[in-house]
């Protein structure tokens, strides 16, 4: 019987357009969804709890429009649901977002986490394995695949191949695609999810040590060249070689 | 000057190559780099010594036999000094600096691709937009290959620390990688594949390419999930792997935005493609209008002559 904590993160779209105005990226006319990553986060805990029982409650941090996000993994069939926040907050950094995660963890009582490998929007993946040493646990991320007989056991990506890893005792898994097929979630989900009231708790936050100076967009490419027909394979080969010195 | 702490990248059971970009980040940052060695063996330290380098620090313990988050960042928080972590941006070592900087209750900056003073710039959302942060005393970073210039090999000074963690996670067993080629996040070419190469089986014309070239064959998400035989491990994008190597070759790619996410950073793009408004042509240094059919024959024979 595992206490399951399965962190998820609003996110935009994976299709939006990122606009940015006043060096910063406006948002304001993005749709919002669960980071593709914690999809599968929160199917792992939920196999897990099928096949062990306990219970899974997932935990965002985030202002109260994060509330949707938390009844769409309750829908799918997550326990409880919870959010932590407080409204001085802005900008977070790693290391105050992993601590503000970390206290919340303790206080739910957990003692297994999954995670996506990254959020869609930083794609930095700093949190699962950073919340793993605040809270002194064990950590495997990227994990592609999960077995629950005989224990906890995942796979992940090693040099040349991949490692069959076992978990004893609390950890946290970051999960990417892999193998996992993700359930979706039914009218009975759905109506319970509707019904369903979002626990918010705070939390302390350290000053952030790293600060947003400027967001814009990549840096436009110079045209390249284009040509017409299949027998302009050799001079690009040539260019490749001569002018571009990659092969 | 402050020192920085450069984490050596292993592969194989070597330094690798990546290494000396690290240096030159570290010197772009107005930092004295030392290099720590996390290894079992000391001797691969030898090859750590890079111009800039004050010295190199082998880290050694049987915990660095396989990765283990845990004992890992213990081992080497405990045997490197203090200042700001620099390390290849990847999985493994992304992993690795986060634990890192939990242990010394620093902030991460993941995938830094420029560096300005204290201003590291980063993409967001996947490529679509970039973001650059002020760090404020120290801070564990990650820094994209292929960026920075490699800094030229020295000779410098090696000293060992014993330094074992105890290992949280026991590997049960390593499954080797079936084929003998590159994975698409290890390699410094890449030909990927989409849904325009009509079925999984005609992948065999980018792989004759991919050995001819040592790159590694990825595929874009609508390759993926189109044909069950080609794995996940392949895809290339937002919600697969996101690469920066020296040439990308895209074949029967359209460039839905799903895909530029994971490879617009690459430093030179081909793209083959029938329709000449593909998305994809935007952003080639060198585009094809044909068919891959026609193409690709033509392209096999001038690489496998050159490289001859």
């Amino acid at each position: 019987m595992a206490n399951i904590v399965v962190l998820v993160k609003r996110v935009p779209d994976t299709n939006a357009r990122i606009v940015i105005a006043d060096n910063k990226v406006d948002l304001s006319a993005v749709k919002w969804v669960i980071s593709p990553y914690d999809e599968f986060a929160i199917e792992t805990a939920l196999q897990h709890r099928e096949a062990n029982g306990g219970s899974v409650t997932a935990l965002t941090l985030g202002p109260a429009a994060a509330d949707k996000v938390l009844k769409d993994a309750k829908a799918i069939g997550v326990d409880e649901i919870v959010r932590v926040w407080d409204d001085s907050w802005a900008d977070l950094d790693s290391n105050a977002t992993q601590s503000i995660l970390s206290q919340s963890i303790i206080g739910l009582g957990a003692d297994l986490v999954f995670c996506g490998k990254s959020a869609a929007d930083t794609g930095a993946g700093s949190t699962g394995p950073g919340v793993a040493q605040r809270l002194g646990w064990a950590s495997v991320s990227n994990v592609t695949d999960v077995t629950f007989e005989g224990g906890l056991t995942v796979t992940a990506p090693a040099e040349n191949g991949a490692a069959i890893i076992e978990i004893s005792g609390p950890a946290v898994i970051s999960c990417d695609k892999g193998s996992i097929k993700v359930r979706k979630p039914n009218v009975k989900g759905i109506m319970m999810a509707k019904r369903a009231s979002v626990n918010v708790i705070s939390a302390d936050a350290p000053a952030s040590m790293v600060t947003i100076v400027s967001q814009s967009s990549p840096p436009a490419k110079a045209a390249g060249k284009k040509y017409e027909g299949p027998s302009a394979a050799q001079e690009v080969a040539r260019l490749l070689r001569d002018e571009a010195n990659v092969i | 000057m402050s020192e920085s702490i450069i984490i050596a990248e292993i592969n194989k059971g070597a330094i690798a190559p990546v290494t000396a970009e690290l240096i030159s980040a570290a010197i772009a940052l107005g930092t004295t780099p030392i290099v720590v060695v996390p290894c079992t063996d000391a001797a691969i330290a030898d090859g750590a010594g890079f111009e800039g380098v004050s010295r190199v620090i082998a880290v050694k313990g049987a915990c660095f036999e396989n990765y283990d988050a845990s004992s890992w960042a213990g081992s080497i928080a405990a045997g490197a000094p203090s200042g700001i972590i620099i390390a290849a941006a990847t999985p493994q070592s992304k992993d690795l600096i986060a634990r890192i900087a939990a242990i010394r209750g620093i902030s991460v900056v993941q995938d830094v691709v420029a560096i300005h003073g204290n201003n590291l710039t980063s993409p967001i959302y996947s490529g679509k937009a970039m973001q650059t942060v002020a760090i404020s005393g120290d801070a564990a970073i990650s820094v994209r290959a292929n960026i920075f210039s490699p800094a030229a090999s020295a000779v410098a000074e090696v000293s060992v620390v014993d330094q074992s963690g105890d290992i949280a996670t026991a590997v049960k067993e390593i499954i080797a990688r079936a084929s003998a080629r590159l994975d698409v996040s290890e390699a410094n070419i890449i030909i990927s594949g989409g849904r325009g190469m009509g079925s999984p089986d005609n992948f065999v014309h980018l792989e004759a390419i991919a050995d001819v070239l040592g790159a590694a064959v990825g595929a874009s998400r609508a390759a993926v999930d189109t044909w069950d035989s080609i794995p996940h491990s392949m895809q290339v994008g937002q919600t697969g792997k996101t690469v920066n190597p020296n040439l990308y070759i895209a074949v029967g790619i359209s460039g839905a935005i799903q895909h530029l996410a994971g490879m617009r950073s690459s430093k030179y793009i081909v793209a083959i493609n029938k329709d000449a408004d593909a998305p994809i042509f935007a952003h080639a240094d060198y585009g094809i209008v044909a068919t891959w059919e026609e193409t690709l024959p033509i392209l096999q024979s001038a690489l496998s002559a050159m490289m001859a």
